[in-house]
């Protein structure tokens, strides 16, 4: 590459990303998708910081989600007092704006890492893993017995159009609030990067492989542990104000082991290794929780299976993949390699066929509906065997494809 | 591979050529917001079945002021912050008409989010139509212009099992179970209220809740119940958790009765059979009996076209919807509105009116009992509610502390 | 106050040994294989759907057997084509892997058998009372279910300290890779294990379906308490894990019969509160489903080996 423009290879993703940003609402129109925008983003600070325990650090964990709650309850509750103080305009809270209430949900969920991380940072593992499913149970559990913070079922809801107004940045439709989660968003990935540049990030992936090796050097693995819990579960928690000021409601369940287990789904399924994958995991898991429920009630199944794909046969998750194919590409050889990439991803386009045709089919037999089927145009007749014959040879041929390709991968490789 | 695709836009546009070749009476599309996947949609479902149901008799009669009615479904998982998700979602399909009931938490969540949706958008307004969510607070504190509730909420069907227990000298002992969450409490609160008013003789053995949907064995209830040599049970529960307490209470032979405001569960019949028959009371808007010829006709019919039984407070609901479309000749929200107000309407229980003052429909009701050998059973089998006894709508009335603010 | 007692003991115990049929396949995988099998309860809940499914056809007897059976073969073919397929990345991996496995099976499950409780129950002779104590029926039932359990145990102590396989199996618990130096087939044992403790989970959902209820959630309710059983018990002990059920099952039941507050205890204890403030009302029987967690926490910060347990996991 040319000496001459090194200096903008590290610039360039940043002023891209802030780039698409900028013009994403020229493109797109209706609120509906800003919806969905806004929802993406909130999961790309959650994933993101999710992946600062497991991916960087090496910590499994299955109660991420009492962070991300908690930081949302945080700045929901400021949210209220913002509203209140709003009637007498005295205090703190009556000049503090709603924009700034992620830092509140920072705040929190740092605080409650702090709080209850230290015990938790002596292992990795699986007694990690199981200390934090048992944490998540717990809050999620215990956040039903005191409604005055929690809310009960109904959860904790406010008004975000309340408090003072800067530079006219009003926050009514979702349009607007666009404007608000693309800034946080950048403002939480570009910091979270900077995390791994920092030592202590650096010393994390040391913890993540090698944990007894700093212990002899003289860096105690706990220690540093409990440094990056604290800062994930900050990051987690402004996620969650994020989301306090998108939904204006906090539910417990945003506290939950499902909310927990969406951070892993959505890390592991963009890949734990490269910086960007959560978040290539969390536009993909978003967009198609909210599409596909849409269209067909296995919505949540084929979500399963996109996961156990990935965590089966792609450890290194979609953005392991991205990764690959630029490195080919800066060497050069990327088109010796692209052959047989298209052709395990033509591979698996078959089998996945093969398996919604299948899935859709039993849920039409099971349930004798299938919006799925009826959208594409489609009334497939499941006791005919014609069907269930282009099914297997959809199957065979992405089998015979996967052969191939691979043949060809290994010969090249 | 491109053809799916190809299919797929094509499908599109003659979808969209078909919205547009309607254009002369365009569809007036209501949202159903509500559980329709998961444990929790054996009470979505019903409602969605009943509602396309009765959409289709009433588009033969004209629709909404000549607009076809149609039902949109829209899944909240039973969860307020998805129902949010889904609110936007109906919204921003140019949806104004949405109808929830379940959870009173869900409610509680739509009701703040419709009311602050038509204050940042005065040009554009939305109506909440509930038919469960009966919470007393919606139509009392809490009330709103937008919010349209048309079932009894807990404090006066409260009111009528109180009555009926005031009549009966027999119950001594009443315990409450209920499930832990505002309206497990609001139950029971409201029966502790009322039987010291109607009866302070009674006495309250037992005030117990439990988490909500996550008990799978309610032996060590059982047992409480029956240690505290209780008559009368109460409870609120619904789904799973109705269910498995009539079951259990039977398998341990607890024969006392249990009144229910949700013992019609789709599910509990299935699964209760005949440990429920004269076990299991419920107080609604109608009863198994399906005296009305016509009504019995829709259920058999509801019942072989979608596997659901009839849900006469949807229809209803529905049917006054219509009423009030025609009435103000328009489908505007704003006007509709402001013809539901009073609207008065005959339905399969009796008279039914949209009270103004707080948009609580006033309405007839029943309590029954779960009987076998009925001539219409409920989820295909021969078991079904039969009427014990029907309260009018001017006894089942409450007052109200709604202040309701008018749009201009 | 004392059928209180009597049932309360009653119900805990029976509780209590479901979990521990439900929980001792998984100390078994656990201790072999490290792996902490997400997904466990999602085969308990596939032994409870297939005996209904089976029952329609062949009756429940019969289906008492084939189920477990069907199961073990499923958990078999999860572990050659699955698990071991992504053991070289590690247990991480593993856990992921079986992480989204049980959303597959649970979703499955959703769409196979709806989302509606299936009327899976048990034959009409076993629910006549065994025995009527203070008016209260006891099921005839529930005590074969008790006996089942306790024969469990039984036979699983005996094949692990007194057989050959059990001595294999301890054997490659500690010391791998000699296990297979000398010449034992460890992936096959594996296999052979993780299909068995796939088997007996189905087995508790096949006792316990007709018990609780057969319903596409009953996985997600119970995995969670079944982590903790294996956790507290300690890795690798079976009587741990049987401790840890009968003590959960106990202290689950009991909380819930009580009708006590916090501020109760407090009171009790001469402390002066009030017993309806926000903290002191909470009832014992609203903390009750979150002992098991609290025990987790608590066993894994002061004694991470857990009851009986010699390994840290």
């Amino acid at each position: 590459m040319n000496e001459s423009l090194s200096w903008w290879r590290p610039v360039a993703p940043w002023a891209i990303s802030a780039l698409v940003l900028v013009t994403l609402p020229l493109v797109v129109a209706g609120n509906g998708t800003f919806s969905i925008i806004n929802v993406v983003a909130i999961n790309i600070v959650f994933a993101l910081s999710y992946n600062m325990l497991l991916g960087q650090g090496g910590m499994l964990s299955f109660g991420h989600a009492v962070f991300f709650g908690l930081g949302a309850y945080g700045a929901i509750h400021a949210m209220n007092l913002i509203g209140e103080a709003g009637y007498d305009g005295h205090g703190f809270w009556a000049f503090f704006p709603v924009y700034l209430l992620p830092l509140v949900g920072f705040a929190c969920g740092a605080l409650a890492a702090l709080v209850v991380g230290w015990p938790f940072c002596r292992r990795a593992g699986t007694a990690f893993a199981m200390i934090t499913l048992g944490l998540g149970e717990l809050v999620a559990a215990g956040s039903q017995m005191f409604p005055t913070v929690f809310g009960g079922e109904a959860g904790v809801f406010s008004n975000r159009m309340v408090g003072p107004v800067w530079f006219g940045l009003e926050l009514a439709q979702p349009a607007d609030v666009y404007w608000f989660m693309a800034f946080w968003t950048l403002v939480a990935v570009f910091a979270m990067w900077a995390f791994t540049r920092t030592p202590l990030g650096r010393m994390s992936n040391a913890v993540r492989d090698n944990a007894d090796r700093l212990q002899f050097i003289g860096y105690p693995p706990r220690n540093l542990r409990f440094l990056v819990f604290i800062a994930a579960g900050g990051f987690a928690g402004l996620g969650g104000g994020m989301a306090a000021v998108n939904y204006e409601i906090v539910t417990p369940e945003s506290l939950g082991l499902l909310t927990s287990g969406l951070a892993l789904l959505m890390a592991a399924v963009g890949g734990l290794a490269v910086f960007y994958g959560p978040m290539v995991g969390a536009i993909l898991v978003t967009v198609m929780n909210s599409l596909l429920s849409d269209y067909t009630d296995a919505s949540i199944l084929y979500v399963g299976l996109v996961f156990l794909a990935v965590v089966m046969f792609a450890p290194g998750g979609l953005g392991g993949g991205i990764e690959q194919v630029r490195l080919a590409w800066r060497r050069g050889d990327l088109g010796a390699h692209l052959p047989g990439w298209l052709g395990g991803a033509l591979a698996v386009l078959l089998i996945a066929l093969g398996l919604v045709s299948t899935i859709e089919l039993v849920y039409q037999i099971s349930h004798g509906r299938d919006k799925l089927a009826r959208l594409l145009g489609l009334e497939p007749d499941p006791a005919s065997p014609l069907v269930w014959l282009g099914i297997i040879t959809l199957f065979a041929a992405g089998y015979g494809v996967a052969r191939v390709s691979g043949r060809y991968r290994e010969a090249r490789a | 591979m491109v053809r799916p695709f190809l299919k797929l836009f094509a499908v599109s546009l003659v979808l969209l050529s078909g919205l547009a070749r309607a254009a002369d009476a365009e569809p007036v599309r209501f949202a159903l917001i509500d559980p329709l996947t998961g444990p929790m949609s054996v009470v979505g479902q019903p409602a969605l079945a009943q509602l396309q149901f009765t959409a289709e008799r009433l588009n033969r009669d004209g629709g909404m002021d000549g607009h076809p009615i149609e039902i949109v479904g829209y899944d909240n998982k039973i969860n307020p912050q998805e129902s949010l998700v889904q609110l936007q979602k109906a919204i921003d399909d140019g949806i104004r008409y949405i109808i929830q009931g379940n959870g009173s938490s869900v409610g509680s969540a739509l009701l703040s989010a419709i009311n602050k949706h038509n204050q940042r958008n005065p040009d554009d307004r939305v109506l909440y139509l509930n038919y469960a969510a009966i919470e007393p607070s919606f139509t009392n504190e809490r009330c709103s212009f937008w919010h349209f509730r048309f079932d009894s909420h807990v404090d006066m069907k409260m009111n009528m099992l109180t009555d009926w227990i005031a009549d009966n000298p027999d119950v001594k002992k009443v315990f409450l179970i209920n499930q832990d969450y505002s309206f497990g409490h609001t139950v029971s609160e409201s029966a502790m209220r009322m039987l010291k008013k109607k009866r302070p003789d009674i006495e309250i053995v037992g005030n117990t809740f439990h988490p909500l949907g996550k008990v799978k064995d309610f032996s060590p209830y059982i047992s409480k119940i029956k240690s505290s040599g209780a008559d009368v049970v109460i409870t609120g529960n619904w789904g799973q958790d109705i269910n498995l307490l009539i079951k259990s209470a039977a398998e341990y032979g607890v024969d006392v009765p249990f009144l229910t405001y949700y013992g019609s569960t789709p599910g509990t019949i299935t699964q209760v059979g005949d440990k429920g028959v004269d076990r299991v009371y419920l107080i609604a808007e109608y009863h198994g009996d399906f005296t009305d010829p016509e009504i019995a006709e829709r259920q058999v019919s509801l019942y072989k076209e979608k596997g659901w039984d009839y849900y006469p407070r949807v229809a209803a609901m529905l049917e006054m919807m219509k009423k009030a479309g025609d009435e103000a000749g328009s489908v505007d929200p704003l006007a509709v509105a402001k013809t539901l107000e009073g609207l008065e309407y005959d339905a399969a229980g009796g008279h039914l009116t949209m009270r103004a003052a707080d948009h609580q429909l006033q309405m007839p009701l029943y309590l029954s009992v779960l009987k076998d050998n009925m001539k219409y059973g409920a989820e295909g089998t021969d078991y079904n509610f039969h009427q014990v006894a029907r309260f009018d709508a001017d006894q089942a009335t409450l007052p109200t502390t709604c202040r309701m603010r008018r749009p201009d | 106050m004392l059928e209180v007692i009597v049932f309360s003991t009653l119900n805990g115990l029976l509780y209590g040994l479901l979990l521990f049929m439900l929980s001792s396949g998984l100390t078994l995988i656990f201790s072999m294989m490290g792996v902490l099998n997400f997904a466990h309860a999602s085969f308990y809940m596939l032994g409870a759907y297939f005996a209904y499914a089976l029952g329609l056809h062949i009756g429940f007897w019969p289906a008492l057997f084939l189920a477990p059976l069907l199961v073990a073969v499923l958990g078999a073919v999860v572990e050659r084509f699955g698990l071991r397929r992504v053991h070289e990345n590690g247990h991480v991996a593993e856990l992921l892997f079986t992480f989204g496995l049980a959303y597959v099976i649970d979703e499955t499950v959703h769409l196979l058998w709806g989302s509606i409780p299936v009327s899976y129950s048990a034959p009409e002779a076993l629910r006549a009372p065994l025995f009527s104590l203070f008016g209260t029926d006891y099921s005839i039932y529930r005590g074969v279910t008790m006996m089942i359990a306790i024969l469990m145990f039984v036979a699983l102590w005996f094949l692990l300290k007194k057989t050959r396989v059990g001595l294999m199996i301890r054997a490659a618990l500690t010391h791998g890779a000699m296990v297979g130096h000398l010449g034992h087939n460890v992936p096959r044992l594996f296999m052979g294990v993780f299909a068995f403790g796939c088997g007996l989970a189905a087995l508790a959902g096949v006792i316990g379906g007709p018990l609780l209820s057969t319903e596409p959630g009953m996985a997600q309710s119970l995995g969670p308490v079944v982590f903790v059983v294996v956790v507290v018990g300690g890795m690798g002990s079976l009587l741990g894990a049987f401790y840890a059920s009968l003590l959960i099952g106990l202290v689950q039941t009991f909380f819930v019969a009580l009708d006590v507050s916090i501020g109760d205890l407090l009171n009790g204890l001469g402390f002066a509160v009030d017993p309806y403030g926000e903290v002191t009302g909470i009832t014992l029987a609203s903390i009750a489903p979150m002992t098991p967690f609290i025990l987790l926490v608590l066993i894994l910060i002061f004694r991470p080996r857990g009851l009986m347990g010699e390994l840290e996991p």
